[in-house]
């Protein structure tokens, strides 16, 4: 079996409102800084793999344009997800398990800035009963919140702590948008903006753009002294009916997590993609993380989440505590969809 | 940036059946394999995947599973006022529907509360025909109305607005032309000038940071004739679409072709920007309104042949 690692990442500063919805002048640098760090040059890369969306750029064949940012001739391979990248990743992931690449470089960027986002994400929804109501995106999360405090999953206070927490771990991440020394006390004081949602209980909305550089058995042996092997990878999906949800519960997170062989009590470290306080406490449920693990350590998406790139950014994030020698058993995680329908698990660990 | 589209969908059979019952005002939902009734209705089992097709019908009205509470509603969304959104059980279902609940304050909405459907005025068989839901009181419900015709489609208007930045290149593209240039960039890798300018040469991946000024004249590298009428033409056809390479551009860009008929346009022949008049002239590629031919002698296919 081929074995496959992360052997570098690179993000864009998460910013309220950056560069333009074709995503070239934002992802220029990424790749350069991402290319660097590994040593490799655009021509090393065998295979390349995005995640975006025309809807959130308003244009058809958005991701023809980002191309560019590569450089792309001679001819490149290259595929694409209209999803977030983290689901790119393991396009990717794939491609080098098959053994028809050795490398790939998997970039996801999007300018949420550019429209309404929470208008633009009720058109993920089906097309026939809950789409046309324009059911915005923090209304739905809003309606899960409140199932969870109902059901007495956790109480406001536990997520003004998730955010509380977040915004301090963000104090030291330069690429954050949102951070602060704000306590659970002071962020309770805030009006609601969709009860029981409070702003800080919402990711921002935000602009940006991120990649990650795989490399499979010997060669990223070669490239790195440190790789960040995957030993699991899975994702799952629940129904798109939301009523027919219990949506307190996230079975295709669990599931996932199964598929990946998480082990939730032994890992050092793991990023949650939860754009809403309430889905980390549903996460990490789902998920079975014990005390050991440090969550979010970069503060997490509550302190930037561009869309189509932060899910690929918590795999990214994992990866660098492992490269960097600071963890040896991490997981990243990424959702998508209406209140955590979908959901993918990577584990990786150092050698 | 406004865009706008009607999706006109066909149903299955059992969404055409919901649609159908909702324009004689009944709502239906469907049994699953596990007993379970699933309003609105499945096409397919949660459980096992398998088509399902019992049909019974459930509510008007129901209780609030879970809410939450919008001030300032968005474009398109059932109620133009502060509203809830809350998960339904219908009665005679087991699980829930999404709508909207119209309260009138915060105070009146919790979880367990019963709910009822108010009809819009004129069904047609779509979901929007259940306008929203109101709080149970003793006003009498809504009758449900006479038989419907088979509803087979269902068309939804999606509109959405985006605010589209310029690029630093492509700003000073159009600031060019504001004052009657073609402004382009070369590559500071491998020399190609690109018109308009696209932050990164897409050969070698690097910014393009060097302005070049280009003439406003070049050769026709390809064309087709457009005899399609469609929605917002400007132009009755037929008329010429062609790619236009400037003279010292690496890559031709799209423009109209007027000024003679569309069949005497051909691969190497050369044109010139007709500017609209300077009083017209903004921040726009509309500056130049179209090119026509320029009456020089055709190029020779080598001098465009690589770019095609």
């Amino acid at each position: 079996m081929t074995e496959v690692a992360v052997i570098g990442f690179a993000q864009s500063p998460c910013l309220p409102s950056a560069g333009t919805t074709s995503g070239v002048e934002t992802l220029v640098p990424v790749f350069q800084e991402v290319l660097a760090a590994t040593g490799l040059a655009k021509q090393d890369i065998d295979f390349w793999c995005s995640g975006s969306s025309d809807y959130l750029a308003g244009r058809a064949f958005s991701f023809v344009n980002a191309v560019d940012a590569i450089g792309a001739y001679p001819p490149v391979a290259e595929s694409h997800v209209e999803m977030d990248a983290a689901w790119a990743l393991y396009e990717a992931y794939v491609k080098l398990l098959t053994g028809e690449a050795r490398t790939a470089l998997v970039y996801g960027f999007g300018k949420s800035s550019a429209g309404q986002l929470r208008r633009v994400l009720a058109l993920q929804l089906d097309p026939y009963l809950h789409a046309p109501l324009w059911p915005d995106s923090v209304s739905i999360a809003a309606l899960q919140a409140r199932a969870g405090l109902d059901a007495g999953r956790y109480t406001e206070r536990d997520m003004a702590r998730v955010a509380a927490r977040s915004r301090t771990a963000a104090l030291s991440n330069p690429k954050a948008q949102v951070s602060g020394s704000d306590t659970a006390d002071d962020l309770l004081a805030a009006p609601y903006v969709a009860d029981p949602l409070r702003a800080h209980d919402c990711a921002p909305v935000g602009d940006g753009a991120a990649a990650v550089v795989l490399a499979a058995g010997d060669e990223a042996r070669r490239l790195r002294a440190r790789p960040a092997w995957i030993t699991g990878f899975a994702h799952n999906v629940d129904s798109p009916a939301l009523g027919v949800r219990d949506l307190t519960t996230v079975p295709s997170a669990t599931a996932a997590a199964a598929a990946a062989g998480l082990r939730g009590g032994d890992l050092d470290a793991v990023e949650l993609h939860a754009p809403f306080s309430h889905q980390e406490l549903l996460l990490a449920a789902a998920l079975g993380l014990g005390d050991r693990a440090s969550v979010n350590p970069s503060g997490g998406v509550l302190c930037g989440n561009p869309m189509f790139s932060a899910g690929l950014s918590r795999i990214g994030l994992a990866a660098k505590l492992v490269m960097s020698g600071r963890a040896d058993r991490v997981a990243g995680h990424a959702t998508s969809g209406p209140a955590l329908q979908q959901n993918l698990v990577c584990v990786m660990e150092g050698s | 940036m406004e865009i706008g589209f009607d999706y006109t969908r066909s149903l299955g059979p059992v969404l055409s059946r919901f649609m159908t019952a909702l324009a004689e005002r009944r709502i239906l939902g469907c049994r699953g394999s596990d007993g379970r009734v699933h309003a609105p209705p499945l096409e397919y089992d949660p459980v096992t995947y398998a088509p399902l097709t019992e049909l019974v019908e459930v509510g008007p009205a129901g209780t609030v599973v879970t809410w939450t509470w919008l001030d300032r509603p968005l474009d398109g969304q059932p109620l133009d006022r502060p509203f809830g959104w809350a998960l339904i059980r219908l009665d005679g279902a087991d699980t829930a529907m999404l709508h909207a609940v119209d309260a009138g304050s915060k105070d009146r909405m919790r979880t367990g509360m019963r709910v009822r459907v108010r009809w819009a005025p004129e069904p047609v068989g779509h979901i929007r025909d259940i306008a929203c839901f109101e709080p149970l009181t003793d006003s009498p419900p809504t009758l449900p109305g006479p038989t419907a015709e088979p509803v087979t489609m269902v068309t939804t208007p999606i509109h959405l607005r985006y605010r589209h930045t310029t690029s630093t290149e492509e700003s000073r593209y159009l600031r060019g032309l504001a004052e009657g240039k073609v402004i382009g960039q070369r590559c500071p890798s491998c020399g190609k000038v690109y018109v308009p300018p696209r932050g990164a040469c897409p050969t070698c991946g690097v910014p393009t940071v060097d302005d070049v000024e280009l003439p406003d004249r070049g050769t026709v590298t390809t064309f087709c004739v457009v005899n399609v009428p469609f929605p917002g033409q400007r132009i009755p056809p037929p008329y010429v679409v062609a790619y236009v390479l400037l003279d010292g551009a690496d890559i031709p860009f799209q423009h109209l072709i007027l000024g003679c008929r569309p069949d005497e346009v051909r691969m190497g022949m050369r044109v010139a920007a007709v500017w609209r008049p300077r009083e017209q002239w903004g921040t726009t590629p509309q500056n130049i309104d179209h090119f026509q031919p320029s009456g020089e002698p055709d190029a020779p296919f080598n001098s465009y042949a690589q770019h095609l």
